[in-house]
């Protein structure tokens, strides 16, 4: 690796809308990577519908809960930024974006608290 | 006032950070720091400028992790613990010092055709086109580039894709695109929405928080975005 | 990433919106009740709605998660494959059916 790469050039990361597309990006992968779990799960009740409530009864642990709370907010964060790029890519530009943005990244962690505390 | 410390980078790419002094004065700008060393204390030192006054855009540099027109730059703005780091700027070949290889950054406007192609001739009346249309209106949003190449510098689309435009040659296909003299929109469409054209775009904003002029390009590319969607639904783009 | 491919992720993006967002009121439903397999499966066995509503879901899921990955690894992935389009393209594939065939599993288990 080159010493160049290593000198400090990337002080724009620091930015609302830069972490916001990463947070996209990361939930998005996050939930590629959960999809194929949570379909053999449910692939589950093809046996029985005991070995489906066997894991349900198993999954109310606080540790999973937690862990879904955070697949929750995945999904929830993923959608409301998505839906701002959506409507940026079809709709033209709009002023106000960094505040749209962390307007999504908020909504999504009262959706993953809210799960947390109401299940 | 105490001296600066300031670390400019020498060398190529496999180059270093090299530190040296620099008196502290009034409204000193980054160019100034750059222009102290290289006549008072290292005249192998090379950089680039030339106006100083924020016309030409050759005097770009990355100066404290961010990159920066350094004529227009003043220290006060951007010194941290009385130190500046003055870098080439990034995501071009470093020729030497604070100077880089632009040709990558100016072939990408070529790519994205970004010359005007003319529809009238001398003899034609000029065109006549209100201030107040929209189109006008999108233009005059992005006509003022002065080619620094800090949006492309300030850019991670351009950091982890070999392929993409960039925003200042996307930002200018977009004021030609709304041009309403302009006779290649069709041919500038199909070359901006190319693998590496405005759809690469993560909508990061970087170039807008950087541009020195104040320009969007994210804004632009958003345009071409929506323009070249429309293109494909009515079949005219694959 | 190729202009076909843009497209299509926008437009499951569009698909997808309204379904994730009716998922995530299902899922608070489901939980705040406490509802047990049973009474979830007995809702959705045999129903039409839910079959229709789920498999859209997860061909639209498949094809979006898969495009997306390809993305990051286009961009983040080590540089033999980021910069080999052929397997870039391969790999969409190969994940957005892969994907949609574990997910429209999970469907029947839960409708059929």
């Amino acid at each position: 690796m080159s010493a160049l790469a290593d000198r400090r050039e990337t002080g724009y990361r620091r930015d609302a809308l830069w972490i916001a597309a990463l947070v996209h990006r990361l939930s998005g992968v996050a939930l590629a990577l959960f999809l194929p779990l949570h379909f053999l799960v449910l692939g589950l009740a093809i046996r029985s519908d005991a070995s489906l409530d066997s894991f349900l009864g198993w999954a109310r642990q606080p540790l999973v809960k937690c862990a879904e709370a955070g697949v929750v907010f995945c999904l929830a964060v993923h959608l409301a930024g998505g839906l701002r790029v959506l409507m940026l890519e079809t709709r033209g530009w709009r002023p106000g974006q960094r505040n749209l943005a962390i307007a999504g990244v908020l909504v999504a962690a009262l959706a993953g608290a809210a799960y947390l505390i109401g299940a | 006032m105490k001296n600066l410390i300031v670390s400019i980078w020498r060398g190529r790419e496999d180059g270093r950070f090299v530190t040296y002094e620099a008196p502290r004065n009034e409204s000193q700008t980054v160019l100034d720091i750059v222009t102290y060393i290289q006549r008072e204390v290292d005249p192998t030192l090379s950089y680039r400028f030339a106006c100083r006054v924020g016309v030409c855009g050759s005097c770009a540099m990355t100066v404290n992790g961010r990159p920066r027109w350094t004529c227009r730059t003043h220290v006060s703005k951007v010194v941290e613990d009385n130190r500046l780091q003055i870098g080439p700027l990034a995501n071009l070949p470093v020729i030497k010092d604070l100077a880089t290889d632009m040709t990558r950054f100016f072939e990408r406007w070529q790519d994205a055709k970004g010359a005007f192609a003319p529809t009238a001739t001398r003899a034609d009346p000029i065109a006549a086109i209100k201030p107040e249309d929209a189109r006008r209106q999108a233009v005059d949003a992005g006509i003022e580039c002065i080619n620094c190449g800090v949006c492309w510098s300030a850019c991670d689309t351009v950091r982890w894709n070999a392929d993409y435009l960039g925003p200042a040659a996307l930002n200018r296909a977009w004021t030609l695109q709304n041009d309403a003299r302009d006779g290649a929109a069709k041919e500038r469409l199909s070359a901006v929405a190319q693998k590496g054209g405005c759809q690469a775009c993560h909508s990061h904003q970087s170039c807008e928080r950087h541009c020195p002029q104040g320009l969007n390009p994210t804004a632009s590319i958003a345009g071409l975005k929506k323009m070249s969607l429309s293109a494909y639904l009515r079949g005219e783009l694959k | 990433m190729s202009f076909r491919l843009y497209h299509l992720q926008r437009a499951t993006a569009l698909v997808l919106a309204p379904l994730v967002l009716a998922h995530l009121f299902v899922i608070f439903y489901a939980t705040s009740k406490g509802l047990s397999a049973a009474s979830i499966l007995s809702r959705t066995r045999g129903s039409d709605g839910w079959a229709a509503f789920y498999g859209l879901f997860v061909l639209a899921a498949a094809i979006h998660g898969a495009i997306g990955l390809r993305n990051v690894l286009a961009e983040w992935g080590p540089a033999p494959l980021a910069r080999n389009p052929r397997a870039l393209e391969a790999i969409v594939w190969t994940l957005a059916l892969a994907l949609g065939a574990l997910g429209l599993r999970a469907v029947y288990a839960v409708v059929a």
